[in-house]
């Protein structure tokens, strides 16, 4: 069978799957709808919070992305676990004891101000389209190339799946699919993983063979190998880095902070019955994703040594079928620019004759190596899958951001519950459309977008939320005026740096690098964006009235595990 | 016996004692091993990677999960000590 059988067989079945559950897993009530009716178990709640994090960024961009920086692609990998380790430790427990429906329900009851949680729900809605704008890209990325489908149709196809059982299940139908999404996604990322690595290691577990020898009995080496490479055409060594020390450092940490402060995966913690599965569920969350992520290196390091290997210097008539059908979809270029119909691929501009798009290294790569049609559909599949989840989650938010935060807090308070619910399936089903438009019309590549992301989240939620639980004191005009000045510093400098918008659009961003404050880049500036936002916080906090006494009893209240059930009944 | 309030203050301490030992050691592995030092790291090998190049890209996050279940563990032990861990049944549903 063709790999196009294989993924009308395989999509179709994954997808059929979804809407079963979400028919199953209907929201009758607006707890359903927000929190999943709060009962959800912690391997559940893990399995989902996993699926919910890694998107169309983690699976399709992230090892294309490692292929192409190598050492530097470790800032994801460290900042998008490491993040993980703070919301665990410094967030979810004490947001569970909170026990409420959303990120702004916690920002709106602890600064006890509309104008606090309005400020919250604009970050919110911010942060989650930045986010969602690459994953229904992805999507479309997917069903272009496997299906050949026009990329908008893609679009367009994924749309109408999330609907689905975003509008009729909201987070009970998004967190059943999540958890079967989870699985199809894990798999198809694992399965090719495993066979390149036995492939080119005689290793089975991708981890290990990333720092084995060759099996071609050289004894050499796989990274020693893929340093050698690279020298040899002109690009730094594999396992060291072009980026300075201070911006690795900056987006690492941006990217860490990021994490803990999305609302989407913060709410997914509302689900759980306790603060003892909030924890726990976030070590396992962790546990499942660490299993990608640390695949993801593996494949990096197999996917370009095997791709230097196919295309350096070879004739272009020889190419394999996997090289036109990619140069169909316009991801993959070849431009003989000494016409002698080899391909040079070496860092120097002038000369380079191949460019590849980071996104297709993950997708392309089971093709490289050859590997049986159905695997290739599989990794489809997954990828969808990946997006689709993230995009669920992310839709979430934006729709109880709205119906929950909005409207029946501050315009609306004597909303009927039905009536909020048929709000919060109205915003979603917007939100979905706003969503396909900005896939279709794309603002760049899947994970600089997204990275943009975390910073827009590191400069507004995380100190708000972190002082809000550990300083008891924290007052709201250090926290709004905080968040104000965060985000604000963060929007602005990516504007300014990386859509170049304040000196003639695009094409200026090269030559704006040296302006770069500090040396840090527009993805790690949520680093410092989110410093001022403490500073900023901490200083209004000084000169104006402490917070009333129920606040800060709010406050001790939260910091004792015991009791949670019943806060979610309020 | 304590007071709530007393009690309340003494699990809150050592809890943060917890935070700021395991915060420690995940500031120590990433930006310690992964970046900062990763140069002074990467001098030794094991099996075919650089040392530091292995903690950014692999060691790091091994040890983040391992934090993350010693802090479940040590939180669940402080909750039994002090009597905070739910285990009131008829808070469940």
């Amino acid at each position: 069978m063709s790999v196009q059988t294989w993924t009308f067989i395989i999509v179709g079945l994954t997808f059929a799957l979804y809407i079963g559950i979400a028919i199953w897993s209907k929201a009758s009530s607006t707890k359903d709808f927000y929190v999943a009716g709060g009962g959800v178990s912690p391997w559940a709640n893990g399995m989902a919070t996993a699926a919910d994090w890694m998107s169309a960024a983690s699976f399709i961009s992230m090892a294309g992305i490692i292929a192409f920086a190598g050492y530097d692609g470790s800032v994801y990998l460290m900042g998008w676990t490491g993040g993980y380790v703070l919301l665990a430790l410094l967030l979810a427990p004490y947001l569970r004891k909170f026990g409420k429906f959303t990120v702004p329900d916690f920002i709106g009851d602890r600064y006890y101000s509309k104008t606090a949680r309005i400020v919250a729900v604009v970050c919110a809605i911010i942060v989650s389209f930045t986010y969602v704008a690459g994953q229904m890209r992805g999507v479309g990325v997917v069903f272009s190339r496997f299906l050949e489908v026009d990329i908008n149709l893609g679009v367009v196809i994924g749309m109408i799946i999330v609907l689905f059982y975003a509008v009729l299940g909201g987070m009970k139908g998004i967190t059943y699919t999540q958890v079967a999404q989870y699985c199809v996604l894990i798999f198809a990322f694992m399965v090719p993983a495993i066979f390149i690595s036995i492939q080119m290691t005689g290793n089975p577990v991708p981890q290990v063979g990333m720092g084995s020898t060759l099996a071609d009995g050289s004894g050499t080496y796989l990274l020693e190998k893929l340093n050698g490479l690279s020298t040899e055409l002109g690009f730094s060594e594999y396992t060291n880095g072009t980026k300075s020390k201070m911006d690795v450092f900056a987006i690492t940490f941006a990217l860490m902070v990021g994490t803990a402060g999305l609302p989407h995966v913060i709410i997914r913690f509302f689900t759980v019955k306790r603060v003892r599965d909030a924890r726990k569920s976030a070590g396992i969350a962790l546990l499942l994703i660490a299993i990608l992520y640390t695949t993801a290196p593996a494949v990096a390091v197999f996917a370009k040594t095997n791709l230097l290997n196919t295309v350096s210097d070879q004739p272009y008539a020889e190419m394999p079928e996997w090289f036109k059908n990619w140069e169909d979809t316009g991801l993959l270029t070849f431009e003989d620019k000494n016409q002698n119909g080899t391909i040079q691929y070496v860092a120097n501009p002038e000369l380079n004759e191949l460019t590849v798009d980071r996104d297709i290294m993950v997708l392309a790569n089971p093709e490289i190596a050859n590997l049986p049609a159905w695997v290739i559909a599989l990794v489809a599949a997954g990828g969808l899958a990946a997006a689709l989840s993230t995009a669920a989650g992310l839709l979430l938010v934006i729709s109880s951001s709205i119906s929950h935060d909005l409207i029946k807090k501050v315009f609306n308070p004597k909303i009927s519950e039905k009536g909020e619910l048929t709000a919060a399936r109205i915003s979603a089903a917007v939100a979905v459309v706003i969503a396909g438009y900005f896939g279709i019309n794309p603002p760049g590549f899947v994970a600089a977008v997204v990275a943009l992301a975390f910073g827009l989240a590191a400069a507004s939620f995380f100190p708000a939320i972190v002082l809000g639980i550990f300083y008891k004191k924290m007052n709201k005009e250090g926290a709004i005026t905080g968040m104000i000045v965060g985000i604000s510093l963060m929007l602005f400098y990516m504007l300014k740096f990386k859509f170049g918008i304040f000196d003639g659009g695009k094409e200026a961003v090269e030559g704006l690098k040296d302006q770069w404050w500090f040396g840090i880049s527009p993805e790690g500036f949520g680093t410092i964006a989110m410093i001022v936002n403490f500073v900023v916080s901490l200083t209004v906090n000084a000169f104006t009235q402490s917070p009333p006494q129920e606040v800060q009893e709010i406050v001790e209240d939260i910091r004792i595990p015991s009791g949670a059930g019943k806060a979610l009944e309020k | 016996m304590k007071s709530q309030k007393t009690k309340a203050k003494a699990y809150w301490r050592q809890n943060l004692i917890y935070l700021f030992v395991l915060l420690f050691i995940w500031f120590a592995v990433s930006y310690g091993a992964g970046i900062l030092f990763k140069e002074e790291l990467d001098q030794f090998q094991i099996g075919g990677f650089k040392l530091g190049f292995w903690f950014a890209q692999q060691g790091s996050i091994y040890v983040f999960v391992i934090l993350i279940f010693v802090y479940v563990y040590l939180m669940n032990r402080l909750d039994a000590k002090y009597g905070f861990n739910d285990t009131n049944k008829s808070e469940t549903p």
